[in-house]
C-alpha cells in the first residue's frame, strides 16, 4: 500500500499522477479461508479489517456480487450520531461514533467525518421534554446533548423558520456536536484498502448462490465462482438478508423495504448542521460538494425494486420547506433508493445463527452506515472469538424470540409502522 | 406510485392503501406462543410473487389480498379478503 | 443596443419585440425567442460560467438541457433560482442573471488560482490528504465548503405558488419531436387521449435547428397543424413542460413552467405545475443528444456541441463565432460547416475523424483563439474563434430506464439504445437509437397506431406523414475517446462542470476505481447539475478503452428521476406554509378560543393546554385549573379521545378479542378500565368499555391512539374474526366528548338533566340543554367526574349551557395541562408517557387484571423477557427538593447510570411540591428508596423517593355520592 498524504500528492503531481496503484487487488477466490464475509459493504470490509488488524484472522475474504459499496454505503444520506433513547443502542453507536473519530487516520483514508453537529428539532413543549429526556439519557452516561433555544437554534440555522406561526415552529432543539456526516464510499474504499494491505481478499463480481451445511454446520460457500470453504461465514448483506439467509433455510424477523432520498444541486454554504425533527419525518444536510441531502420516510411496504413512489418525495420536499422555506427554489438533482432490511423492533441483528459457523450483520433499517465502524469491530470481535462483545450481545436474534427487544421508536412488530 | 385496482373502488393510486403484513404472517388469536413467535417474526421476505394483506384505508376501508411481485411491483391479482 | 452577432435575418425569434435583461448589472438587449444563451452570444458575450473545481473560463457549449457550463443565479429575492442554465431559460422583460462561482467577478476569478494546483488536486485529491484528526479536517473542510458549491443559496421564502394536477390518458407522448408528433398525430387520429408533452417552448423538436419537410410542408408549419388536431381531438398538448420521471404502473411526473426561472408569474398564477400523468401507454420521443469530442482545451469558450452552433445560428440567428474549426466523426460534421458557411461564418476547417481529420488542441484561455489541428498525420495551427464538436449521438434512454426497460450496447453508435420495455412504454426515433427524419417519422406513426391498437381504438386515418430532409442520415462510427498524439489527458475535459478529465479517468482506472459506480462516485463523472448528459458515456468508454474492455462490462449507469433538476417548490406544490400538513379541528374549537385557549399540537390536532387568565401564565393557569377541579367543578373537551360502537350478538366475543381485560361479565349500563395489547404483548393503549345496551357497547382509546385502534379494530374484525356477527363502528367524530369533574360535578349534571346521574362507571342515557346525550361516570381527575357525549352537531348548545352551569357552580373550563396534574396525582398511566411502546402489562401494575388468554397479544406476552425481574416499572415518585423535570434520569446516586426515568411529572394539586411517575428497574421492590432525578441537559437535579404510583385518594372516596 502506498500510503496517502500530502507530500505524496505533491510528488505525484510532478510525474502526472501517474505512480499510484491499486488501492485493493482484485484476486481470484482460494478454495478456502478462515472467515468469509458475504457483502462487500462498509460492514463486511470494516468487519474483515478488524478480523485482520485486531484479532490476527488474516484468511479472510469479501465476497461481493457486484462492486464494494454498491449497496446501501452509497445510498444512504451519510448521518453519522450517537444520540440515541435506548441504552443498547446508545452502547452500540457511542462505540462507533468513537471509533469514527480516529478512522480516517487509522484507514490512511480521508473519509472527510465531519463533526458539523446533529440537531434534532422540537417543535412543541412535548417535544422538547421529550428532547430533554433523550438528551438526559445521553448524558447521564457520558454521551454529548445539549439542549438548544428557539434563539440558538436560529443562529445556528438562519434559514430556518422559526416563526412561531410556522405549521412546525420551532420551539428549540438538542444537539449532538460531535455528530455530522462522513463521505459514504470512501467508507467502504477505505477499509477496503486498509484490509486488503493486510491480506484480505476482496473479491468483487463474486455472487454466493449457496452455502455447504452439513449437520447443522456451515462449510463454506457456493459462488458464481466456485465454491469458497471456510470455517466461519459472516452475512453482512443488509437489504437482502432474507434472501441471503433462506439459501441457509433461515427465516429472520426482518422485511425488506425501501427508503428514498435525494440531493440538490449542489450552493454555496447554506445550512451547516445535520437537521431532523422531533415531529417532523424529514432530515436535511449539505456536503461538503455544495448539495443538500434530504430524505425520509420509507415506503411502507415490502420492495426489492429500488424504485421509490414520488408522493414520498414530495412529502419530503414540502416538510424541508416548511422547515427552511429558502429551499423552495432550490432543485431536486438526482434520488435514490435503497433496500432497507427493516427489523421487527427497528434494531440491527449482530450474532449467532441456528446454524454453527454462519453469523449473521443485518436488521439496520435505515440507520446502518453511522454504525459501520462500531459494527465492523463488533462483529469481527463474534467471527474472531466466537463469542458476543458484551455491546454486541443485547443484539441477538434470538431477542425476538425472549421478548428482549430493543424499540426505540416503540412502535411494534411491524416494520411499516416505524 | 403503484395503482391498485379495489375491487369495489375500481383502480386508485396506492397512497390510498396501506400494507399490513403478508398472508402468512396472520396471527389468530389461539395459537400457541412458540407457533406465534414463528408466525410474527420469522418470515419469508420474498423477493418476487407475494401474497399481502392491503386495505383500502383512505378508500372504502376494506381489506384486499394482493398478489404482487416485490421486484416489479405487477399486480397479479387484487381480491377483497376475507373471500365471501 | 447593437447586436454584434445577430444575423440580420432569419430565425424563430420577434425581432418587433426587445426585450431588456442584465448579466451582473450590465444592461443587455435581445428578442422575444431568445435564450439567456442565444441573446447573449448575439451581444458578443462569450464567457459565461466558471467550472467547479478549477474556475475555468468557460462558455456555453450546448442550446438546451445538456448544458454543462453556462449557469446563472436568475431572478431576484423570493424567485432567485441559482445554477439556471442560460440555454433552458427564454428572455423576459427585465429579466436579471448574475454569475456564479467566481470572485469578485467572472472575468477576473481569483479561484482561478486552483488551475494552478491542477496537477496536485486530481481526481479524488482529497481522500489522500487533510489528515490530522476531526478537529483539523473542520478547520480544512471549512475552507473546502467555502470553495465548492455553485450557485449563491436562496434566501428568502418563495413568493410565488406551485401546484400540483393529475391527468389520465390513452397516449402520453414525451417530446414533440418529429417522431413525437407522429406519434402523437397516430394516435390522437385514431380516437385515443392523447397528452404529448415538450421541454420546449415550441414544438418542432429537431426541426427548430435542423429545417426539412414533413407531412408535405415546412416541418415546423406541419408540428403546428399536428399540435392543433390533438388538441381539436380533445387531447393536450403542454409545452415548457418536462417529463421528468417515470414511475410504477404508467404514472409519470411533467413539470410545467408557467413562467421561466425568476419571472413574475401571469395574473397571480403557479409558477410551475407538477402533473401526475398515469398513462395507459407512453410513447418516449425524447430524441438524443450529441456528445463531445476529446482533445487539449476542449472546455475553452468557444468550443460547443456542432448541434448547438447549428441551433444558434438557425433558430436564433446568432453567429457563435467568426471562424470556425469543425470537428466530427459524422456526417454531421459537413452539415454543420454548411450551415455554418451559409450564415456568413467562415469555416476554416472541417476535421472528419473517419479520414483522419482531428483537432489536437483548442487555443486561448477565456476565450478560443486557435485550435491545432491534424490530417494525415499532420498537424497545423489554425486561427478561429469557433469549435463546433460531433462526437456522435447518444440516444436519451433517462425515462425508458426509469420504467424497468432493458438497454443494450451499440458498438457502431457508440452508445446504448433501449431494447424491452418493462411497462406500457415504447421508445421511439433517435431516442431509440435510430437516426434520421424518416426513421422517427415512421418510428413515430408506428407507435402511435399500435398504441391505439393496443387500446382496442381503431378509426380509419390517413397515410404517415413523409419527410424530406435537408440533412442526411448520418453514419456512425462508434464512442470516439482517443486522443490524438499531441493532446494532453489533463486538459481533454470530459465531465465540463466538475472537470473531470481523460487523466482523471485514467487515474482512477489505475486505481482500481474502474466498475461504473466506483468511477463516478471517485472522479465525480456524470454528478454535476447537467447530471453528464454530455459526459456520462465519455467517461465509461475511456475507461472500457484504458481497461481493454467494453463498455457494458464497464456498466451501465442508473438513470433515475429527475431527467432535468426539479425544483422543491414544485414537488411540494400546494403543501407549504399553513398547508405544509393537515390540521384537526375540534368541533368546539371557537368556543376554546372564546375561553382563552393556549394551544398545545397533538398529532394533527391543536388541543386547549390551558385558559390563563389575565396576569396568568400558562403553568400558573394549570395549576388553578386543576385546583378549581379539586374544589368545586371543572369543565373540559375530551373529544379527540378514539371512539367505537361494537354493536351485535357477538359484541362480548369481540371485545374479548381485543381486550386483555374480562369484558363478559359487565352488566348493561355499566363501564370499565381495559387495555390493549399488540401482538408482541406489548401495551398498544387503554381507554374505558361500556355496555349501553344487551348487544351494544363502547370501546374508546386514547387521543394518540385512535387512528391506530381504529385500523386494529377493523384488521380484527375483517381478518381475525370475519365470522362473529358484530358490527364495529369508528364513531370519534360523531360524538363530541364533555368532561365534568369536581365534587359538584354530580349536582350539576343532576341539575342539567333532570335526572339521577349513573353511579360512578356506569352509564345513562339522558337530556342535556334537550339534546340527548349518554352520561358516562368515570374519572380521569379522581373527582366524580361525567363524560356527556353529544352528537357534534349538536356540542356547541351542551357545551355553553355547561358552561354556564360550571361557572355557576364555582368552575371553570380546564385544559390539557390540568389533567395531566390530577391523573399523575391519581397515578392514572398515559399513552405516550408510560404506555411508551416498550412496557407490558406487567411493568404496569396491570397484572391482576389480564384474563388468562384468547385475547390479542396473549402469546407474545408470554415470553420469557416480560418475567425478567429487573424490568422498569411504574412507580410514583415523590420529589424531595421539589425538582422533578419530566425526562429526567432516576440514578441510584448521582454519577451512576441511569436505573429509570420520570415519565410524568408534574405539581401537586392537593398540598405542594412535586409528584411524578416513573419507570425504574425493580420498581415496585423498592418502594421508599431515594434516587436522584437528575436532567443534565437543563441543568436540574433533586433527590426523590419511590412511592406506590397513586398520591391523591387512594381508597376512591371522591367516587362515592
Amino acid at each position: 500500500m502506498k500510503r496517502f498524504s500530502a507530500l505524496a500528492l505533491l510528488r505525484a503531481g510532478l510525474d502526472g499522477q501517474k505512480s499510484w496503484p491499486r488501492d485493493w487487488r482484485d484476486p481470484e477466490p482460494r478454495k478456502h479461508y478462515d472467515v468469509v464475509i458475504i457483502g462487500g459493504g462498509g460492514h463486511g470490509l470494516a468487519t474483515a479489517y478488524y478480523l485482520a488488524k485486531t484479532h490476527g484472522v488474516r484468511s479472510v475474504a469479501v465476497l461481493e456480487r457486484a462492486s464494494i459499496g454498491g449497496g446501501n454505503t452509497g445510498r444512504n444520506t451519510t448521518i453519522v450520531r450517537s444520540n440515541y433513547r435506548q441504552p443498547a443502542l446508545q452502547r452500540l453507536l457511542e462505540f462507533s461514533l468513537k471509533t469514527w473519530e480516529g478512522l480516517s487516520d487509522e484507514l490512511n483514508y480521508n473519509l472527510m467525518f465531519s463533526q458539523r453537529g446533529a440537531l434534532f428539532l422540537g417543535h412543541s413543549d412535548a417535544d422538547m421534554t421529550k428532547l430533554a429526556e433523550r438528551g438526559d439519557s445521553l448524558r447521564c452516561v457520558g454521551i454529548d446533548a445539549q439542549l438548544m433555544t428557539r434563539r440558538q437554534v436560529a443562529r445556528l440555522i438562519p434559514l430556518l423558520d422559526i416563526s412561531p406561526n410556522a405549521r412546525f415552529p420551532v420551539v428549540g432543539g438538542l444537539i449532538q456536536r460531535r455528530g455530522g456526516t462522513a463521505r459514504h464510499d470512501a467508507v467502504a474504499w477505505g477499509y477496503a484498502r486498509a484490509a486488503d494491505a493486510l491480506g484480505v481478499d476482496v473479491i468483487q463480481n463474486c455472487e454466493v448462490t449457496g452455502f455447504d451445511i452439513t449437520d447443522g454446520r456451515v462449510h463454506g460457500v457456493r459462488t458464481s465462482r466456485g465454491s469458497v470453504g471456510a470455517d466461519r461465514v459472516g452475512l453482512c448483506v443488509a437489504g437482502n438478508s432474507g434472501l441471503v439467509a433462506a439459501m441457509a433455510g433461515l427465516k429472520l424477523p426482518i422485511e425488506s423495504h425501501l427508503l428514498q432520498a435525494f440531493v440538490s444541486e449542489p450552493v454555496k454554504p447554506m445550512i451547516d448542521t445535520v437537521i431532523m425533527s422531533q415531529s417532523v419525518h424529514c432530515y436535511i444536510s449539505q456536503s461538503d460538494k455544495g448539495e443538500l441531502g434530504l430524505g425520509g420516510d420509507p415506503d411502507h411496504y415490502p420492495t426489492y425494486s429500488q424504485r421509490g413512489s414520488p408522493h414520498r418525495i414530495d412529502e419530503v420536499a414540502a416538510q424541508a420547506i416548511a422547515m427552511v422555506p429558502a429551499l423552495s427554489r432550490l432543485r431536486m438533482l438526482r434520488s435514490w433508493s435503497g433496500t432497507t432490511d427493516m427489523s421487527f423492533d427497528g434494531s440491527p441483528i449482530i450474532g449467532a445463527t441456528p446454524i454453527d459457523g454462519l453469523y449473521l450483520n443485518g436488521g439496520w433499517c435505515y440507520g446502518g452506515f453511522k454504525a459501520t465502524p462500531g459494527s465492523g469491530r463488533l462483529y469481527a470481535h463474534h467471527l474472531a472469538t466466537g463469542a458476543a462483545h458484551a455491546i454486541a450481545a443485547p443484539f441477538s436474534l434470538e431477542r425476538f424470540a425472549l421478548g428482549a427487544t430493543i424499540d426505540e421508536a416503540g412502535a411494534g412488530p411491524l416494520p411499516q409502522a416505524r | 406510485m403503484m395503482l391498485i385496482a379495489c375491487p369495489h373502488c375500481g383502480p386508485r393510486a396506492h397512497v390510498e392503501f396501506t400494507y399490513e403484513r403478508t398472508m402468512d404472517a396472520i396471527l389468530s388469536v389461539d395459537v400457541d406462543p412458540d407457533t406465534a413467535v414463528a408466525i410474527l417474526f420469522q418470515r419469508e421476505n420474498p423477493r418476487g410473487p407475494s401474497q399481502e394483506l392491503w386495505r383500502h384505508t383512505y378508500g372504502c376501508r376494506s381489506w384486499l389480498r394482493l398478489t404482487r411481485n416485490t421486484v416489479t411491483h405487477d399486480l397479479a391479482e387484487v381480491v377483497a379478503w376475507p373471500p365471501a | 443596443m447593437s447586436a454584434p452577432f445577430r444575423n440580420a435575418a432569419g430565425g424563430l425569434i420577434d425581432r418587433a419585440r426587445a426585450v431588456r435583461f442584465t448579466v451582473d448589472g450590465r444592461p443587455y438587449e435581445g428578442f422575444a425567442g431568445d435564450t439567456l444563451a442565444s441573446a447573449s452570444l448575439a451581444n458578443g458575450v462569450r464567457l459565461m460560467g466558471r467550472s467547479f473545481k478549477y474556475h475555468r473560463p468557460r462558455g456555453v457549449f450546448g442550446a438546451g438541457v445538456e448544458e454543462p457550463n453556462a449557469l446563472y443565479g436568475v431572478g431576484e429575492g423570493g424567485r432567485f433560482e441559482p445554477n439556471t442554465r442560460a440555454t433552458d431559460v427564454f428572455l423576459y422583460e427585465g429579466l436579471t442573471a448574475i454569475s456564479q462561482n467566481c470572485w469578485p467577478n467572472l472575468p477576473f476569478d481569483i479561484g482561478a488560482v486552483s488551475q494552478v494546483a491542477a496537477p496536485f488536486i486530481p481526481a479524488g485529491f482529497y481522500y489522500k490528504t487533510f489528515f490530522g484528526g476531526p478537529r483539523l479536517w473542520k478547520v480544512y473542510e471549512h475552507l473546502i465548503r467555502r470553495a465548492a458549491g455553485l450557485g449563491k443559496p436562496p434566501q428568502h421564502r418563495d413568493v410565488d405558488r406551485f401546484n400540483h394536477r393529475a391527468a389520465f390518458c390513452d397516449v402520453l407522448v414525451v417530446g414533440a419531436g418529429p417522431a413525437g408528433l407522429a406519434a402523437a398525430d397516430a394516435a390522437s387520429a385514431a380516437g385515443a387521449r392523447v397528452i404529448m408533452v415538450e421541454q420546449d417552448r415550441l414544438a418542432g423538436g429537431g426541426f427548430l435547428r435542423d429545417p426539412a419537410m414533413a407531412g408535405g410542408d415546412d416541418g415546423l408549419v406541419w408540428a403546428m397543424a399536428v399540435a392543433t388536431r390533438v388538441k381539436a381531438e380533445g387531447g393536450r398538448v403542454l409545452s415548457r413542460s418536462t417529463a421528468t420521471g417515470f414511475y410504477d404502473h404508467g404514472l409519470l411526473n411533467v413539470v410545467q413552467r408557467h413562467v421561466e426561472p425568476g419571472q413574475i408569474t401571469r395574473d397571480d398564477g403557479a409558477a410551475q405545475t407538477l402533473w401526475r400523468v398515469r398513462a395507459r401507454r407512453v410513447v418516449l420521443a425524447q430524441g438524443s443528444l450529441e456528445r463531445p469530442l476529446l482533445f487539449s482545451g476542449n472546455d475553452r469558450p468557444g468550443v460547443m456541441l456542432a448541434s448547438a452552433a447549428r441551433s444558434f445560428v438557425t433558430r436564433y440567428a446568432v453567429r457563435p463565432g467568426a471562424l470556425a474549426v469543425v470537428a466530427g466523426c459524422d456526417d454531421h460534421a459537413d452539415l454543420t460547416a454548411r450551415v455554418l458557411a451559409a450564415s456568413g461564418i467562415e469555416v476554416i476547417a472541417v476535421m472528419d475523424s473517419r479520414v483522419g481529420g482531428r483537432v489536437v488542441a483548442a487555443l486561448g484561455s477565456r476565450a478560443v483563439t486557435g485550435a491545432i489541428v491534424s490530417e494525415a498525420g499532420r498537424s497545423r495551427t489554425v486561427a478561429c474563434d469557433l469549435i463546433a464538436v460531433s462526437g456522435g449521438q447518444t440516444p436519451t434512454v433517462h425515462l425508458h430506464m426509469q420504467a424497468g426497460g432493458g438497454l443494450a450496447w451499440d458498438a457502431q453508435a457508440g452508445a446504448f439504445a433501449p431494447t424491452t420495455a418493462r411497462q406500457n412504454q415504447v421508445s421511439v426515433g433517435a431516442g431509440a437509437g435510430r437516426q434520421g427524419l424518416e426513421a422517427a417519422l415512421a418510428d413515430g406513426w408506428r407507435a402511435g397506431v399500435e398504441a391505439a391498437q393496443d387500446l382496442g381504438l381503431s378509426r380509419p386515418m390517413g397515410a404517415r406523414p413523409r419527410g424530406a430532409a435537408a440533412r442526411p442520415t448520418p453514419t456512425v462510427s462508434g464512442c470516439c475517446v482517443t486522443l490524438t498524439d499531441g493532446a494532453d489527458a489533463k486538459t481533454a475535459f470530459i465531465d465540463l462542470q466538475n472537470d473531470v478529465t481523460a487523466a482523471d479517468i485514467d487515474l482512477a482506472g489505475r486505481q482500481g476505481y474502474r466498475s461504473v459506480e466506483h468511477l463516478k462516485r471517485f472522479t465525480t463523472l456524470g454528478m454535476a447539475s447537467d447530471q453528464g448528459k454530455t459526459s456520462n458515456l465519455l467517461g465509461l468508454a475511456r475507461m472500457a478503452q484504458a481497461s481493454g474492455v467494453t463498455v457494458p462490462q464497464i456498466g451501465l449507469t442508473t438513470f433515475r428521476p429527475p431527467y432535468t433538476p426539479v425544483t422543491l417548490g414544485v414537488l411540494a406544490g400546494e403543501a407549504v406554509g399553513a398547508e405544509a400538513a393537515p390540521r384537526r379541528r375540534l368541533t368546539l374549537q371557537s368556543a376554546h378560543a372564546a375561553a382563552g385557549a393556549v394551544w398545545q399540537p397533538s398529532g394533527y390536532w391543536s388541543r386547549p393546554r390551558a385558559y390563563p387568565m389575565s396576569g396568568e401564565t400558562s403553568p400558573q393557569a394549570a395549576v388553578r385549573e386543576a385546583r378549581t377541579v379539586r374544589d368545586a367543578v371543572g369543565l373540559t373537551d375530551v373529544s379527540t379521545l378514539g371512539k367505537f360502537e361494537v354493536v351485535g350478538p357477538d359484541a362480548v366475543a369481540f371485545l374479548e378479542i381485543i381486550c386483555a381485560t374480562s369484558v363478559a361479565k359487565l352488566a348493561v349500563g355499566r363501564g370499565r378500565y381495559t387495555i390493549m395489547l399488540r401482538e408482541d404483548g406489548i401495551v398498544a393503549d387503554d381507554g374505558t368499555v361500556w355496555r349501553l345496551a344487551d348487544q351494544r357497547y363502547l370501546l374508546t382509546s386514547s387521543t394518540g391512539g385512535a387512528d391506530t385502534m381504529a385500523h386494529r379494530l377493523s384488521y380484527a374484525r375483517r381478518v381475525l374474526t370475519p365470522r362473529l356477527q358484530v358490527m364495529v363502528t369508528a364513531v370519534q367524530e360523531c360524538w363530541v366528548g364533555i368532561a365534568v369533574a369536581g365534587p359538584n360535578a354530580r349536582a350539576l349534571v343532576d341539575q342539567a338533566t333532570g335526572a339521577a346521574p349513573p353511579r360512578h362507571m356506569s352509564v345513562a342515557a339522558a337530556r342535556l340543554a334537550d339534546q340527548p346525550v349518554w352520561l358516562l361516570a368515570a374519572s380521569y381527575s379522581g373527582e366524580r367526574a361525567f363524560e356527556i357525549y353529544v352528537r357534534s352537531y349538536a356540542a356547541q348548545v351542551v357545551w355553553s349551557d355547561l358552561e354556564r352551569r360550571v361557572a355557576a357552580a364555582g368552575g371553570r373550563v380546564y385544559g390539557l395541562d390540568a389533567m395531566d396534574l390530577l391523573r399523575i396525582e391519581k397515578g392514572h398511566i398515559v399513552t405516550g408517557a408510560e404506555i411508551d411502546g416498550r412496557t407490558c402489562p406487567y411493568d404496569l401494575g396491570l397484572t391482576k387484571m389480564l384474563r388468562k388468554g384468547g385475547f390479542i397479544g396473549w402469546a407474545g406476552l408470554q415470553r420469557r423477557d416480560f418475567q425478567r425481574p429487573n424490568r422498569p416499572c411504574l412507580v410514583g415518585l415523590d420529589a424531595l427538593d421539589g425538582v422533578l423535570p419530566e425526562g429526567a434520569m432516576l440514578l441510584p446516586r448521582a454519577g451512576a447510570a441511569p436505573q429509570g426515568h420520570v415519565s410524568s411529572a408534574g405539581r401537586r394539586v392537593t398540598g405542594e411540591g412535586a409528584i411524578g411517575l416513573g419507570l425504574v428497574a425493580s420498581g415496585p421492590d423498592r418502594i421508599g428508596e431515594v434516587m436522584i432525578a437528575s436532567s443534565p441537559t437543563r441543568r436540574l437535579q433533586g433527590r426523590v423517593r419511590l412511592t406506590a404510583p397513586l398520591f391523591y385518594d387512594a381508597e376512591g372516596a371522591r367516587y362515592v355520592d
